[in-house]
């Protein structure tokens, strides 16, 4: 029989290069973010622990912003890049404000931050973007994003290290995929008690998601902000 | 071997220096062309340079902590380079502004080229007179700019920056390392700092109900605690360091200080087992 | 049924060696093994050992286990903390478990700590580093208490407070600016929980809860899950289906129950001469 032990070369590796080191100017700062549009809502939430690789920087740092009365973007990655591209959409909004006198729509933000992402196609920002909000006839809107550019509207997306955790729950949830029950639109406070355990549960299984949760609720009324706890460990 | 958990079982790598032990050992196995390099600020192995370097003479941890009605930090006088404890009067916490205390870990050089920027800066506002000061979370947003136009330009100061401050009546304490990543917490701690003093500020902020509880004098306790925990345990530390306290009053960076240590428990120790 | 093949004996097995190499120098990207972050600790205190551990086990960023066991048995009068790659510290543990079994056994007496010790770092020497298993081996026999730490490489430590895994540096601090000689043991375990959970709390790859183990020359006291300080919150909403969710598809019914008619063909008496 065929045998051979650890020490024994056996096959020849090829030669090795010493691996030149470049600088790496992304680091992935973790954290969970998700939206979902109702008939006449839209809920966006994150969590606010921001770390790097086994250690927490620190448990509260916001992922979401609210850009006007009917928007809010929230944004996950690399945690340098995102605050960047927020402000650069906020000093945008405004200078569209000074020059046309009025509020950035939903949709004109969405449209403008998929040319942002995309004018730095070939250095991207190390973002997932979720854009939430309603539309010009009132209805929940989300808009989702791939770190150049490339965006779409949905009913409802998570994005960031527990995306793949959540979104097959609210596929199903919000979705109704693979129910056969017959679907319907859900209302605010389901939506809500939804979002919340999709958050108690990805903290229990990813572990850069915990620490605080924060909601944005946006109606007719405005942009309402709960905030509440998540497990630490 | 190395004494970092996440590297155990795994192949040692030759082109990561785990020991910090450039440049001092830079030489050591390698191509004759690469001790001959100017200066052999290139790579760990003298590789051929390119943009980016690589810190020389470093700083390590800084610490800060709010307390109630302001801030503390505290950084060791210790510069080294490699494993060489070579400069041991570094002042490593600096003041920016009348409430503003930088803190550096990290590169040296670098520091001293922003603390440089800070100051011109610091300079131009002053010679303004517009009735307008930079206050802490202005400098903080400015130095975060700066960090991260750096790592933009592949080309990064290789710091953690720590900036505490007041201002409009409310303590600020925010961290900002080499790729620009910035936060804010009522504790932080950098390098070796985040892994050994941070557990340690955590539980103090918990066990006493936030910074709101704590005062001045546990303030400067706890962060002599955290100087020694690391002074035991982190092999780039010093016992000498200072502490920077802004307050309402203004800024006051101590004397050097140091704390004492306890060894009389080696004195029992035989031997590493059989 | 039996193989031509020789078999082999016991320890590693090395046949597809060649085979994987081979696939790997083609590019074939190969299974990595399960790498638990971990926080572990260990105290000698007045009347014996303390022995602590958290209990998240970890897959990359995924939590494996909730609540997985990381302190283990050794011998009756000894426990032992791993860290590291979860399989190594397991079959390590039980390895060497067995051979102190039959070490005690075969002489009559209670098996030293030194020599489970020495059993360990000799076998994870022979491999050099190659079996990814950090441990913390705590037990108290006739020369008293005793405490080491066993790196993956196979070198010791002996030491009267030890930390290990990736939480290692949190509990340490706890211990460093915490730890006194010759404590009392409700005492040293507050001081153990608390190193544990300091790691939890600070370390990514650490969570959940904390088991505790505790060793004098009298008796062991095996504390599962002596503190529980994440439990999970209630679910705000219940996700029961009702029936008819899942489409059903298509449907054959069988019968399973065969009906047999049995006749008796004679009633002859049994032939018993």
């Amino acid at each position: 029989m065929f045998s051979t032990y650890p020490g024994q070369v056996i096959v020849d590796h090829p030669v090795k290069v010493p691996i030149e080191h470049r600088f790496d100017p992304y680091v992935d700062n973790g954290g969970t973010l998700l939206s979902i549009a109702g008939k006449d809502f839209c809920v966006v939430a994150a969590d606010t622990r921001q770390s790097e690789g086994y250690s927490i920087n620190s448990r509260y740092v916001p992922k979401s912003v609210k850009l006007s009365e009917k928007t809010v973007i929230s944004m996950g990655g690399c945690y340098a890049d995102c605050l960047t591209l927020t402000k650069r959409i906020q000093q945008n909004m405004e200078w569209y404000r000074h020059a046309h006198g009025k509020t950035m729509s939903t949709a004109a933000v969405a449209q403008m931050l998929s040319i942002m992402l995309y004018q730095k196609r070939f250095f991207p920002f190390y973002s997932w973007c979720i854009l939430g909000g309603l539309d010009e006839e009132g209805k929940g809107a989300v808009y989702t994003y791939d770190p150049v550019g490339s965006y779409e509207r949905e009913v409802c997306r998570c994005a960031g290290s527990a995306s793949s955790l959540i979104q097959p729950f609210l596929d199903n949830q919000i979705g109704f995929k693979n129910q056969e029950s017959e679907r319907q639109t859900l209302a605010l406070d389901e939506v809500l008690r939804i979002t919340k355990d999709s958050f108690t549960s990805a903290t229990e299984r990813d572990i850069y998601t915990g620490d605080y949760l924060e909601i944005f609720v946006i109606t007719s009324d405005g942009v309402q902000l709960t905030k509440m706890d998540l497990k630490k460990d | 071997m190395d004494h970092f958990p996440t590297n155990w079982g795994n192949p040692r790598s030759e082109d990561v220096d785990n020991y910090n032990t450039y440049p001092v050992a830079s030489h050591i196995g390698k191509a004759p062309h690469s001790v001959t390099q100017i200066a052999g600020f290139g790579h760990a192995a003298g590789h051929p340079s390119t943009h980016t370097q690589q810190p020389v003479v470093t700083g390590t941890s800084v610490l800060g902590l709010k307390f109630k009605g302001g801030v503390i930090m505290a950084a060791d006088n210790l510069a080294s380079y490699g494993s060489l404890a070579r400069f041991r009067d570094v002042e490593r916490l600096h003041k920016v502004a009348d409430f503003t205390v930088l803190g550096a870990s990290g590169d040296m050089s670098d520091y001293q080229y922003v603390k440089h920027l800070l100051d011109t800066q610091m300079i131009r506002e002053y010679n303004a007179d517009d009735g307008n000061t930079l206050e802490t979370p202005n400098i903080y947003e400015y130095l975060w700019r700066v960090m991260y136009n750096r790592r933009s330009k592949m080309n990064p100061l290789w710091n953690t920056f720590v900036l505490g401050g007041i201002s409009q009546g409310k303590s600020f304490l925010g961290a900002i390392d080499l790729k620009g990543t910035p936060y804010q917490a009522p504790s932080i701690a950098t390098g070796f700092g985040s892994h050994l003093a941070q557990p340690i500020l955590r539980k103090e902020l918990e066990t006493r109900g936030g910074e709101e509880n704590i005062t001045e004098e546990d303030a400067v306790k706890i962060l002599k605690d955290c100087m020694k925990v690391l002074f035991y345990r982190d092999a780039r530390s010093m016992n000498k360091f200072q502490l920077a306290k802004i307050t309402e009053q203004g800024v006051t960076i101590s004397e050097p200080l140091s704390v004492e240590t306890e060894w009389a428990f080696a004195e029992k120790i035989r031997g590493y087992g059989a | 049924m039996t193989s031509r093949l020789p078999q082999a004996k016991g320890g590693f097995n090395f046949d597809n060696h060649v085979r994987n190499s081979a696939m790997d120098g083609k590019g074939l990207v190969l299974p990595k093994a399960t790498k638990t972050g971990t926080t572990i600790v260990g105290l000698i205190y007045k009347d014996g050992i303390v022995l602590g551990a958290d209990t998240r086990a970890t897959a990359g960023p995924i939590v494996a286990d909730k609540n997985c066991e990381k302190i283990h048995y050794l011998a009756p009068n000894m426990y032992c903390c791993g860290a590291g790659t979860a399989a190594d510290t397991e079959m390590t543990t039980a390895l060497i478990s067995s051979q102190l079994e039959l070490h005690r056994l075969s002489t009559g007496r209670q098996a030293r700590v030194v020599t489970a010790m020495t059993l360990l770092k000799q076998m994870l020497f022979k491999y050099q580093g190659q079996i990814g298993a950090a441990l913390i081996l705590g037990g108290v026999d006739v020369n008293g208490p005793h405490l080491y730490t066993i790196y993956p490489h196979g070198s010791t430590d002996k030491l009267p407070y030890v930390t290990m895994g990736s939480g290692s540096l949190a509990a340490m601090s706890v211990f460093e600016s915490r730890f006194v000689a010759d404590m009392e043991r409700e005492e040293a375990i507050t001081l153990v929980k608390d190193a544990i959970e300091a790691g939890i709390f600070n370390d990514l790859g650490s969570g959940s809860n904390v088991d505790v183990v505790v060793i004098t020359s009298e008796n062991v006291e095996v504390l599962r899950n002596y503190a529980r300080p994440n439990e999970r919150g209630v679910k705000e909403a219940s996700y029961k289906y009702r029936p008819g969710t899942t489409r059903v598809l298509k449907s054959s019914i069988r019968d399973l129950v065969t009906k047999e008619t049995i006749q008796p063909t004679s009633l002859e008496a049994m032939d018993t001469s």
